[in-house]
C-alpha cells in the first residue's frame, strides 16, 4: 500500500498546527476523515437532502435507499448474519447504554451479577453502574496482569450462577491489548451467558467477524473508523433485538399508535426513534469503502510495523516507560516519562504539531489498577508514517530538554 | 508562544522541588481537590493561630509541573499572612489567571509578585488553566471548611 497516497486523501494533513505539519497521533480518541467522506456529506446536503422513511417523494426514496446501503455495508464489514441486526445509534456509548438498559430491564434483578474487566472504558462501565444503582446488581471486574492482559482463568472463576452478562472490550484504549474475545465467548457459552463486546478501538484496526466471535452484542462508533461524528453502531443477534423492549420512544420506531395501545416497528427500526443522522450514516458508507479499498490485512500490516517501530524508538529514549506489554498489542501506545507529567508532555509536543492525548483516557479503574495518576498516549491510524513517529520522538526529546532531564 | 513563557525556570524549579510539601502538624483546616480529567490531586493543610494568621500551610498530592508549582508558590505566598490577606491573594491570583487582571494586592513583596506572575503564562493555554487554579480553589475550600472535595469539573 502507498502510504503517501492514503495520507493525501485526508485534507487535514495539508493544514499546519502552530506553523508545523500536523502529526496526528490521537486516532484512538477520534480519527481524521478522508475526502470521500467529506464529499459525501457535502453532496448529500447540497443535492440530495431529505429525511428517510416517511415521505414518498424522490429525494426521500433516494435517502432511504442510501441509508439502507450503509446498513448493508456495515453488515458485510463485521460479517453479521442480517442487516436487520445492525442498529444505528448516536455513538458506541449509546449502543452500550441501549443494551444495558433494555437487557437490564428484563433480565437483571437484585443480586444479579454483571462481569466486566479492569480494562474497560467508562462507557462500558457506567451504563452497567446504572443497573447497580437502579436494580441492586453487582458489578465484578475481571483482573488484568502487569502486562495489561486479562487473566482469563480469573475471569472464569468470577462467573457464578448469578452472572447475567459479560461486557468486555475487544481492544484496550490504554494498553492496546487485543482481548481474546473468542475464548471469553466460549467460556460464556458453556454457562449460557450473553457477551457484549465494546469494539470502539478494534473496528478501525483489526478484522471484525461477529459470526466467528459469536458474541451477542458488538458496539462501535463511526467517528473512530474514519467516519463522521454522530453515528454509533450496534450489532445484536436477532433473537435479542426481537426479544428485548424498545429503548427510545418516538416517531419511526412504532407500528400502530392508538389512544389505548401502541405497537412497535420490527427490527431494526424498533431501535431507531426520531430523525437519524441521515447524511452522516450515508457518508459512513464511504468510510467503509475507504477501509476496504486499502484492505484490512494491509491496514493491520502497516499499523503493526509502525507500532513496532514506535515501541523500539520510544524505548530507546531515556526515562520513557511504555505502559503494558500485552501478548497481542495494537497501535495504542501509552507511556510515562519519569520527571514529566503527561499533561506537560502533551503541551510541549503540541508545539511541534504533535497531537497526543494525556490523562486517564476515560479509564480511571485501569489507571488506579496500574497505580498511575495519568499517562500520555500516542495512537496510530492508517495515515501515520515512520516520519510521524520520528517527529514524536524528537518532540519527546524536547520535553526532556525543557525539563532539563539528564 | 514560546514554551519558556509557560515553563519558566521558577515553575520548573518549584515543580521539581515543591516547598511546604507534606502534612503539617496540628493543622486546623484541610480540603481535598481533584481534577478528574487529568488525575491531578491535591490535599491542602492549613494551620491558623488564635489571631487568625496563617501559621503554616502545606500540601500533598500529585500533578503536572504547572499544578505542583502553582500549589508550592501558593503556600509560600500565604504563609505568615493574616487570613484576610490570604483570601485577597487567592482572589487576586484567580482574577489574574481567569480575567487577565493585574495583581492588585499590596501585601506581596517584589519577589513574591515575580513568583505569582510566573504563572501568568498559563493564560495562553486554556486547557491548562485548571491545573494552575486547583490548589487555590482547594485552599479557599479549606478556609471555608467545606467538606466536599473540590472538583475542577464542578467549579468554573
Amino acid at each position: 500500500m502507498d502510504i503517501n497516497l492514503i495520507k493525501s486523501q485526508f485534507p487535514i494533513f495539508t493544514k499546519r498546527i502552530k506553523g508545523k505539519p500536523l502529526v496526528y497521533l490521537d486516532s484512538s480518541n477520534s480519527s481524521q476523515k478522508p475526502i470521500s467522506v467529506l464529499n459525501s456529506l457535502d453532496y448529500f446536503y447540497r443535492n440530495k437532502f431529505s429525511n428517510i422513511g416517511r415521505s414518498i417523494h424522490s429525494l426521500a426514496v433516494n435517502a432511504t435507499n442510501k441509508f439502507d446501503e450503509t446498513r448493508i455495508s456495515v453488515k458485510n464489514f463485521i460479517n453479521a448474519y442480517s442487516k436487520d441486526e445492525i442498529i444505528f445509534t448516536k455513538n458506541a456509548t449509546e449502543s452500550i447504554n441501549l443494551v444495558a438498559s433494555t437487557f437490564g430491564q428484563e433480565n437483571i434483578k437484585k443480586g444479579d451479577e454483571i462481569l466486566i474487566t479492569e480494562l474497560e472504558h467508562h462507557s462500558n462501565y457506567v451504563p452497567w453502574h446504572y443497573l447497580r444503582e437502579q436494580k441492586g446488581a453487582i458489578i465484578k471486574f475481571a483482573p488484568i496482569n502487569e502486562d495489561g492482559d486479562i487473566i482469563i482463568s480469573k475471569l472464569r472463576d468470577l462467573i457464578t450462577s448469578k452472572t447475567k452478562i459479560i461486557a468486555v472490550t475487544h481492544l484496550s484504549n490504554v494498553t492496546g491489548t487485543i482481548v481474546p474475545i473468542k475464548e471469553i465467548v466460549e467460556i460464556a457459552r458453556k454457562k449460557n451467558i450473553p457477551v457484549l463486546v465494546d469494539g470502539c478501538q478494534s473496528a478501525p484496526h483489526i478484522k471484525i467477524d461477529v459470526k466467528d466471535l459469536d458474541c451477542d452484542f458488538y458496539a462501535f462508533s463511526a467517528h473512530k473508523v474514519y467516519g463522521p461524528t454522530g453515528v454509533g453502531l450496534l450489532y445484536a443477534k436477532k433473537k435479542w433485538l426481537e426479544k428485548l423492549p424498545p429503548y427510545i420512544g418516538g416517531g419511526g420506531m412504532i407500528n400502530e399508535v392508538y389512544k389505548d395501545k401502541i405497537t412497535y416497528a420490527s427490527i431494526p427500526e424498533k431501535y431507531e426513534a426520531g430523525t437519524m443522522p441521515t447524511a452522516e450514516v450515508i457518508a459512513f458508507n464511504e468510510s467503509i469503502k475507504f477501509m476496504e479499498s486499502i484492505g484490512i490485512q494491509n491496514i493491520i500490516k502497516h499499523e503493526k510495523e509502525l507500532t513496532n517501530y514506535a515501541l523500539e524508538k520510544l524505548k530507546k529514549i531515556n526515562s520513557v516507560k511504555i505502559i503494558g506489554n500485552p501478548i497481542n498489542k495494537a497501535g495504542v501506545i501509552s507511556f510515562v516519562i519519569k520527571g514529566i507529567h503527561p499533561h506537560d508532555i502533551s503541551t510541549i509536543v503540541d508545539e511541534e504539531g504533535v497531537a497526543i492525548r494525556a490523562g486517564q483516557h476515560c479509564c480511571q479503574i485501569l489507571h488506579d489498577r496500574l497505580n498511575l495518576p495519568a499517562t500520555a498516549r500516542a495512537s496510530i491510524g492508517v495515515y501515520n508514517t515512520k516520519e510521524d513517529i520520528d517527529i514524536l520522538c524528537k518532540a519527546i526529546e524536547n520535553c526532556r530538554k525543557v525539563f532539563e532531564l539528564k | 508562544m514560546d514554551l519558556k513563557q509557560l515553563y519558566q525556570d521558577i515553575i520548573l524549579e518549584h515543580g521539581k522541588s515543591p516547598r511546604n510539601f507534606g502534612k503539617c502538624e496540628k493543622y486546623t483546616h484541610e480540603a481535598k481537590g481533584h481534577n478528574p480529567l487529568c488525575g491531578d490531586q491535591v490535599h491542602v493543610y492549613l494551620k491558623l493561630n488564635n489571631e487568625k494568621n496563617v501559621d503554616n500551610v502545606t500540601f500533598e498530592g500529585s500533578g503536572c509541573a504547572i499544578s505542583i508549582a502553582s500549589t508550592s508558590i501558593m503556600t509560600e505566598l500565604v504563609k505568615g499572612k493574616s487570613l484576610e490577606v490570604a483570601k485577597k491573594i487567592v482572589i487576586d491570583f484567580l482574577n489574574m489567571i481567569k480575567n487577565t487582571q493585574e495583581i492588585k494586592s499590596n501585601d506581596l513583596d517584589e519577589d513574591q509578585k515575580i513568583k505569582i506572575m510566573s504563572l501568568s503564562g498559563v493564560k495562553q493555554y486554556p486547557m491548562r488553566v485548571k491545573c494552575a487554579t486547583l490548589a487555590w480553589h482547594t485552599l479557599t475550600s479549606a478556609i471555608n471548611r467545606k467538606k466536599e472535595e473540590v472538583n475542577t469539573e464542578v467549579i468554573d
